[in-house]
Formats: C-alpha cells, sequence, structure tokens
C-alpha cells in the first residue's frame, strides 16, 4: 500500500519523516506545558489558565470546553513566541548566544530518531520495529546523543555573560554529569539479561522490549519471561528513573532554572523564540526520557504483562493488517509515556527541589554505589544461574 | 529496500540543525520586516533582579565543581568499558567475569578513596 513512499531516494524521505517528527513532537511538547499548567493548577485546588478564547470562534457550540482546559492560551503562547521581539541584550556574545538555543535542539530531535515507537507482524509473521534509524548500538546512540544536550546549557551560561546564567549553567553540567554515570550503571543489568549466556549480544532497545514480551531468542519459554523488567529489575528501574529526572532538569532536581535563588538560570537572558527553543528541547528529553523508560521497564508496547502485542493484535483479529497493528502498538506506547509524563507533573508539584549539596549527595554518595552493587549482584546471579549445557 | 541506519541518523541531524535554523531565521525575518528590534539601555543591561549590575559577571566560583568533573572523566570512562561487557556477555567464559569483577571492584575503590578524601562533600 505504501510501497511508492519506499521507492523515494533516502535523501527524500528522511527529511520528510525528520518534519514528520518535528511536526508530531512540537505539537507533543506544547501539550506537555499546557498539561503541566492545568495539572499543577488542579494539584493547587484552583482552575488554571480558563479565560482565552479566539473571539471569532467563540459562537461555536462546545468551545467552552476547550476554553476551559486552556487550549487557546496555548496557541496564544505558542504565537507569542514567534512574534515578540528577540532581544539580543548587548553584553552577550552574539554568536554563541545564538548557537546555544540551536544545539538544545538537535539533540532533543535526533534521539526521537533512535526510540522505536511500536511493532507490527510482517508476512512472514515475524514482529517488525516501527523506528527511524535502526541502528545497532540502539541505547548508546541514545545515550551518546542526548548527553550532548549538557553542551548548550554550558554555552548558554557562558555566552550570556551575566552572573545567573553562569552559575546555572555551571551547576547544571556538574548535575547531569553526575546523573548520568548512575543512569548508565543502571541500565547494565537490563542488557546482562538480554545478552545472557546463549543469547545474542545486543544493546538494542527492540529486543529488551522482545524480552519482555516472553518471546525470547533461542530459550525455551518460561513462566516469568513476560513479565517487565520492572519486576525484577527494581533497583535498576528506581535508579534509571532518579536520575532520568536529573538528566531532565525535573522538579526535585530543577538546580538549573531554580526560580527562587537563580531567576531563570541559564536562561535569565533569552526571550521570544530562543527560549522556547530550550523550552521545547526540555519537553522533547522529558518524551524521549518517558520512552526509553517505557521501553526497558514497562514493557514498550506490550498491553500487560503476559499480553504481548502480537497476542493482543491476534485477540482483537488486527495481526494481518500490519497498519492496524502498527497503529495499535503506536497507541499503547504513547499511552505509557502519556501517563508516565503524568507521573513527572505529578512529582514536579508535589516534592519539594531539594539543595545543591543534597543533589550531590544523593547522586554520588547514594545513587552511585547503589548502581554498582546492583550491577554486581546481577551479574553474579545471572551467571550462577544460567541454564548449564553439558 | 533497506538503508544503513547510519545514513539515516546523520540525515536526520542535519533536518535537526535546519530546522531550528529556519525557525530562527523566519523569527529574525518577521522582526526585521514588521517590528524592528527596539534597543534600550536597560533593554541591554544584565539581568540582575532590578538591581544595577555591580562588578564583573565573570565571577569566581567553587572549584569544587573541577573535582567533580575530573571525578566523572574517570568514571565515565570505565563505565564506557562496561558496556560492551554486557554485550559479551553471552559468550563469556567464567574468568573473564571474575576479570571484569576485578574491574568493577577498582571501580569502586576509586569511588572509596574520594568518599574517604572528602571529596564528594559538598562544602
Amino acid at each position: 500500500m505504501f510501497d511508492f513512499y519506499f521507492n523515494f531516494p533516502l535523501w527524500i524521505r528522511m527529511p520528510l519523516q525528520g518534519v514528520a517528527v518535528i511536526l508530531v513532537l512540537f505539537p507533543l511538547a506544547a501539550a506537555c506545558s499546557m498539561a503541566e499548567r492545568k495539572i499543577c493548577a488542579w494539584i493547587q485546588d484552583r482552575p488554571g489558565p480558563n479565560r482565552t478564547i479566539a473571539p471569532i470562534l467563540a459562537w461555536i457550540p462546545g468551545m467552552g470546553v476547550l476554553q476551559r482546559l486552556g487550549l487557546f492560551q496555548l496557541a496564544a503562547d505558542g504565537g507569542k513566541f514567534v512574534f515578540k521581539e528577540d532581544p539580543v541584550p548587548g553584553h552577550v556574545n552574539k554568536l554563541y548566544f545564538i548557537a546555544a538555543p540551536i544545539l538544545a535542539m538537535i539533540p532533543a530531535l535526533t534521539t526521537v530518531a533512535l526510540v522505536p515507537f511500536g511493532a507490527y507482524l510482517d508476512s512472514a509473521g515475524r514482529l517488525v520495529p516501527i523506528m527511524l534509524a535502526n541502528v545497532d548500538v540502539g541505547l548508546l546512540a541514545v545515550f551518546a546523543v542526548s548527553s550532548l544536550g549538557v553542551y548548550s546549557v554550558i554555552l548558554a551560561g557562558w555566552a550570556s555573560n551575566s552572573k545567573y546564567p553562569f552559575l546555572g549553567s555551571v551547576r547544571a553540567s556538574a548535575q547531569l554529569i553526575s546523573y548520568e554515570l548512575s543512569m548508565t550503571l543502571s541500565v547494565l543489568p537490563v542488557f546482562l539479561l538480554v545478552n545472557r549466556p546463549g543469547g545474542q549480544g545486543t544493546l538494542s532497545l527492540v529486543d529488551v522490549v522482545a524480552m519482555q514480551s516472553g518471546g525470547w531468542h533461542g530459550f525455551a519459554a518460561q513462566s516469568w519471561h513476560g513479565l517487565w523488567g520492572v519486576f525484577y529489575l527494581p533497583v535498576s528501574a528506581f535508579i534509571f528513573l532518579v536520575a532520568l529526572f536529573a538528566e531532565t532538569n525535573r522538579q526535585p532536581f530543577d538546580m538549573p532554572e531554580s526560580e527562587a535563588d537563580l531567576v531563570g538560570g541559564f536562561h535569565t537572558e533569552y526571550g521570544a523564540f530562543k527560549w522556547s527553543l530550550f523550552f521545547v528541547a526540555e519537553y522533547c528529553h522529558m518524551i524521549v526520557g518517558s520512552g526509553v523508560f517505557c521501553l526497558l521497564f514497562l514493557g514498550g508496547w506490550n498491553l500487560l504483562p503476559w499480553l504481548p502485542l502480537a497476542k493482543l493484535a491476534g485477540l482483537l483479529g488486527v495481526a494481518n493488517h500490519p497498519l492496524l497493528m502498527g497503529l495499535l502498538g503506536i497507541v499503547i506506547f504513547l499511552g505509557k509515556v502519556a501517563a508516565f509524563i503524568f507521573f513527572f507533573m505529578w512529582v514536579r508539584w508535589t516534592i519539594p527541589r531539594f539543595r545543591y549539596d543534597q543533589v550531590m549527595k544523593i547522586g554520588w554518595q547514594r545513587l552511585l554505589p547503589l548502581a554498582i552493587a546492583n550491577l554486581v549482584v546481577y551479574a553474579l546471579a545471572i551467571a550462577w544461574l544460567q541454564p548449564r549445557t553439558p | 529496500m533497506t538503508e544503513h541506519p547510519n545514513a539515516v541518523l546523520l540525515l536526520f541531524l542535519a533536518v535537526a540543525l535546519a530546522f531550528p535554523l529556519g525557525m530562527i531565521g523566519v523569527a529574525a525575518l518577521w522582526a526585521r520586516v514588521f517590528q524592528r528590534a527596539k534597543p534600550g539601555a536597560l533593554k541591554n543591561s544584565i539581568y540582575e533582579c532590578g538591581v544595577a549590575p555591580t562588578g564583573d559577571s565573570w565571577i569566581q566560583f567553587k572549584a569544587h565543581y573541577y573535582l567533580y568533573a575530573i571525578l566523572f572523566l574517570i568514571f565515565d570512562v570505565e563505565v564506557v568499558f562496561l558496556l560492551p561487557f554486557s554485550v559479551a556477555f553471552t559468550g563469556l567464559p567464567a574468568g573473564a567475569l571474575l576479570a571484569m569483577l576485578v574491574f568493577i571492584l577498582l571501580l569502586a575503590e576509586g569511588l572509596v578513596w574520594a568518599w574517604h578524601r572528602g571529596h564528594l562533600e559538598w562544602k
């Protein structure tokens, strides 16, 4: 059905897919920002933004619901980003000042290409993942690209040539590198399990989901194979979760921005569209981070433990329709990501921010030893319990 | 028809670069044509909570940040070595596992050393 599309040369298809990703990600990020304001309002028991409405649309019945949901507020805010004056203060280093938000967007958009977000059965009955760039190194590539985001923070703070942004960027970069260690160490047990003796050597996120779907390369199915990672790797999941909050600069680890003591952190001197690029990049990181967490520990596109996508599609009778089954997988995966983003916001408006010394203490003296111990325990346990071949 | 995934990634990187550049260009063009920038002395000044800025913005900051950066460099290189280990775990003999445990022990030892010296305390 879509063969004509796959006959296009690569250099036409990739920009099209890139534009498609941007067209999906930008509204998603905008919706996240709106959801954030609404959820914060509901948690604090107030209505949130509910006044704005476009006068020419006000006569349509049902617009009141969208008005109360703040949809027009979202549109107005988005429009303001483009049309407001974009001040470049006189004291900044102009080249790096403009380069920093661009540099923030690049890793945020590129990591999306590396995350599988659904799967379908091809005519041969194999499960094909839906992703843009199925590179061999999988998760390592996600880490490598997303950790480039720290450069934009440093560059923004340095180029602003101002005290608060500078302090914010130094703090942020120290925090980002501190939690990166625990994050990388926490995913190693997952891949020890995927690559346990007799399996295939891989770092691909698709194989992690395959492990949680029960269909395991070259193994007799066992009862726990359909279980999700969070149940047999709880410590890893916990460390990854905390490190994810720190890596995306979300509230309990809101050091780079910390409105109270650094006014706005590294983007204090930014305004209009350049600021919105930082903003969108942060939400993109959040979406991709939630996606990676869902893939690693929450079963990816499988609806329930022991109910993998292939089985569910069989029950619903869509296993023979690649399009319907792909959509089903994407809907399940996006649902999980949305639930996870809600969790992000719930935590943000519930838990107060840590002090900076506490952030460093949690990162280096709590999470890192825990991650190392976790790795050793799982390496020994998996080596001990491996199926002994005579 | 399949292509090398790295080529896909490279092209995607180009799109990710072109998009913010293009948008900033459009915003700049809009500003140039419809609303010229109106700079002023106050708008151009350094933001310091409404107070007149004092001194240089190239301030001294804690040297402790450097210690964390150096510690990170040491540990990150070691963690990168653990990733191939986890991939090769599938066909690893017991001796290799032991060697890797010694390697992790060295990593933990470095952490204990830095902890003992008080480098991990934020003072």
